[in-house]
């Protein structure tokens, strides 16, 4: 019965990053697809973008059909955005048809009424400018304004028949009262049902969570569940696509160094040139001075990006120059390149983005972050973690070493939340621990892990001068330093050895 | 008695279209023909017209004159809310 090739449905891109990737190609061509979601979740943003996108990449012509803002408020508030709607227009590229309310003219209803008008200016406009994108915004809006839901509801269904015969790809906007619970307000998933996408505007940890999810594309794939997304200036919408983000990072063996030469030994030979190193310690125990010296530790042709949450320009350029690690020279050689920013200034998904675009004007080889537990402060466990892989892998694929500290919450041994969420992404582990002796504080540092290579198991001191930091002997005759309960043992360890191998 | 400009706003020659027309026209039968100007405007053969008017549904009816300018939509089978439309309907009942 199944033909070969059962009329298969074919994808228009979009345009819009991360949108494309979740739904395997874009949306389903000359096909109409509900675009659902509730008061403030940019529905607009997406429906202007899609064809904004046909205009600047495909060359396609569009329209805009508007129940709810006039075209004048669209072009203004699209201007942010870098869409010049009325250039477009001017050139023929875009047609508007207006039909936000007029509260100038009331009018009254008398028996019975079709939408032949609209339709007929719909396809007019489509004609006139040789359209293949359409956007309509939003069907609620249709609904308040005429009583009789039934008759709206055919006239739409008759619409969406019409538009389709026409070959166009629309993108239909609708209300939902609530994040999760009934499509679309009005029962309009009825007869747009084929394809529907869902935006959401979630308040999680007193903070916006924007997220797509494709609900249904009939007949064709695409990806599940939910995906960040956020709202930048010059760009619209700009997608976080986790499960498209593939573990295809090509494997380096080229090494570079951490800053120190000591710790490059612990490591092996220093840290690989595409891994994630993982910095994690108690507050005061030298993250940040570990930080500074990898990026300080760059090579002549090598550029370092340091974003930095915690601590301001000021205090890193002087903390730095106490170690030893000229900031303020590198940066006047354009080799170093310091961001910094209050986590709280803005959203994750914001961060990423923003971090994502330093990234690709700066092109370090060597970036620090400092410390992803600022940036976890006040996000959800979700949200951080999507946040961590998709920075993680967008850093893997540049081919560049990225450091990240991470502060752990009791002064003696004890893991942080943050490691507990990224140990698995990482391929270094580094820790750093306040050890108790003697009625003295010393530092430890040890690498945990490192995937790929050989590394020192010992723990060695770790000591912070006026040179900056540097790793010294391995701790001998004493046992629990990870756990936060050093025991010092009198006779040293290789005698205990003989000892449990003595016959009694 | 003030001229009455309307336009009328039909999608082809359907029964809608047909039935607005002669509610329009019993509606004004009191009406002197040559005080009323009714412009007769097919969506499908003029859809800049419907453009140009910010038309959505058929039929609609819109008195531009005299002020102020009032929308009617539907087949105007509804008399009491034609009369509205038309600003007839005071006049109607003084001369009830």
């Amino acid at each position: 019965m199944m033909s070969a090739n059962p009329g298969k449905v074919t994808k228009l891109e979009t345009g819009i990053q991360g949108f494309d990737a979740i739904s395997n190609g874009g949306i389903p061509k000359g096909r109409t697809t509900l675009l659902a979601g509730t008061a403030g979740s940019s529905k607009t943003v997406f429906a202007v973008q899609f064809l904004s996108c046909g205009i600047t990449l495909n060359d396609e012509n569009c329209v805009f059909v508007t129940f709810e803002e006039t075209p004048s408020d669209i072009r203004q508030n699209m201007l942010s955005f870098g869409w010049d709607i009325e250039q477009w227009e001017s050139q023929g590229k875009w047609a508007f048809v207006d039909v936000s309310p007029r509260p100038e003219e009331v009018s009254i209803l008398s028996g019975d009424f079709d939408l032949s008008a609209l339709l007929a200016r719909i396809e007019h406009a489509i004609k006139r400018v040789g359209a293949s994108r359409v956007s309509i915004d939003s069907l609620g809006a249709i609904f308040s304004k005429f009583d009789d839901q039934h008759a709206v509801r055919s006239e739409l269904l008759r619409i969406s028949v019409a538009l389709k015969k026409m070959g166009v790809t629309a993108l239909i906007t609708a209300e939902r009262r609530y994040e999760y619970g009934d499509i679309a307000r009005h029962g309009i998933e009825e007869f747009v049902a084929d394809n529907v996408i869902i935006l959401r505007n979630v308040l999680e940890s007193e903070s916006r969570r924007r997220t797509m999810e494709i609900l249904k594309f009939r007949g064709t794939d695409h990806q599940k569940g939910e995906h960040p997304f956020s709202i930048v200036t010059d760009g619209g919408i700009v997608g976080v696509p986790l499960s498209t983000v593939e573990l295809n990072h090509r494997s380096s063996h080229v090494r570079i160094s951490s800053g120190t030469e000591k710790l490059d030994g612990m490591c092996g030979g220093g840290f690989f040139r595409d891994s994630i190193v993982l910095i994690s310690g108690a507050t005061g125990t030298g993250k940040t001075l570990m930080a500074t010296s990898f990026i300080g530790g760059a090579a002549k042709d090598e550029r370092a990006l340091f974003f930095a949450f915690e601590e301001s320009r000021n205090q890193l350029f002087r903390n730095a120059e106490g170690w030893g690690v000229d900031f303020a020279g590198m940066e006047a050689d354009g080799r170093l390149k310091v961001v910094c920013v209050y986590p709280e200034t803005t959203g994750l998904e914001e961060h990423l983005i923003s971090m994502k675009r330093d990234i690709e004007e700066f092109k370090p080889t060597r970036i620090a972050v400092d410390s992803l537990s600022a940036l976890e402060r006040g996000s959800s466990t979700k949200g951080f973690r999507e946040f961590v892989i998709g920075l993680t892998s967008f850093i893997k694929q540049q081919e560049i070493v990225g450091v990240f500290t991470s502060v752990t919450p009791s002064l003696m041994g004890g893991t942080s939340v943050t490691e507990a969420h990224i140990s698995t992404i990482t391929d270094t582990i580094i820790l750093l621990r306040y050890v108790e002796l003697f009625g003295e504080i010393s530092r430890g540092i040890a690498v945990l892990k490192m995937r790929g290579s050989m590394h020192e198991r010992e723990i060695r001191e770790f000591i912070i001068d006026s040179s900056g930091m540097r790793v010294g002997n391995p701790f001998r005759n004493i046992t629990g330093i990870l756990s936060g309960n050093p025991q010092y043992h009198q006779t040293p360890e290789s005698a205990r050895l003989q000892e449990m191998f003595e016959d009694v | 008695m003030n001229r009455l400009s309307l336009k009328l706003f039909i999608s082809g020659r359907s029964v809608r279209s047909d039935t607005a027309l002669d509610n329009l026209h019993s509606a004004l039968a009191d009406h002197s023909p040559e005080n009323i100007d009714l412009d007769v405007i097919d969506v499908l053969e003029n859809p800049q017209a419907a453009e140009d008017d910010f038309i959505l549904a058929t039929p609609t009816l819109i008195k531009t004159a005299p002020l102020p300018v009032r929308r009617t939509i539907g087949d105007l089978s509804d008399r009491a809310s034609l009369l509205r439309g038309l600003d007839l309907a005071g006049a109607r009942n003084i001369e009830n």
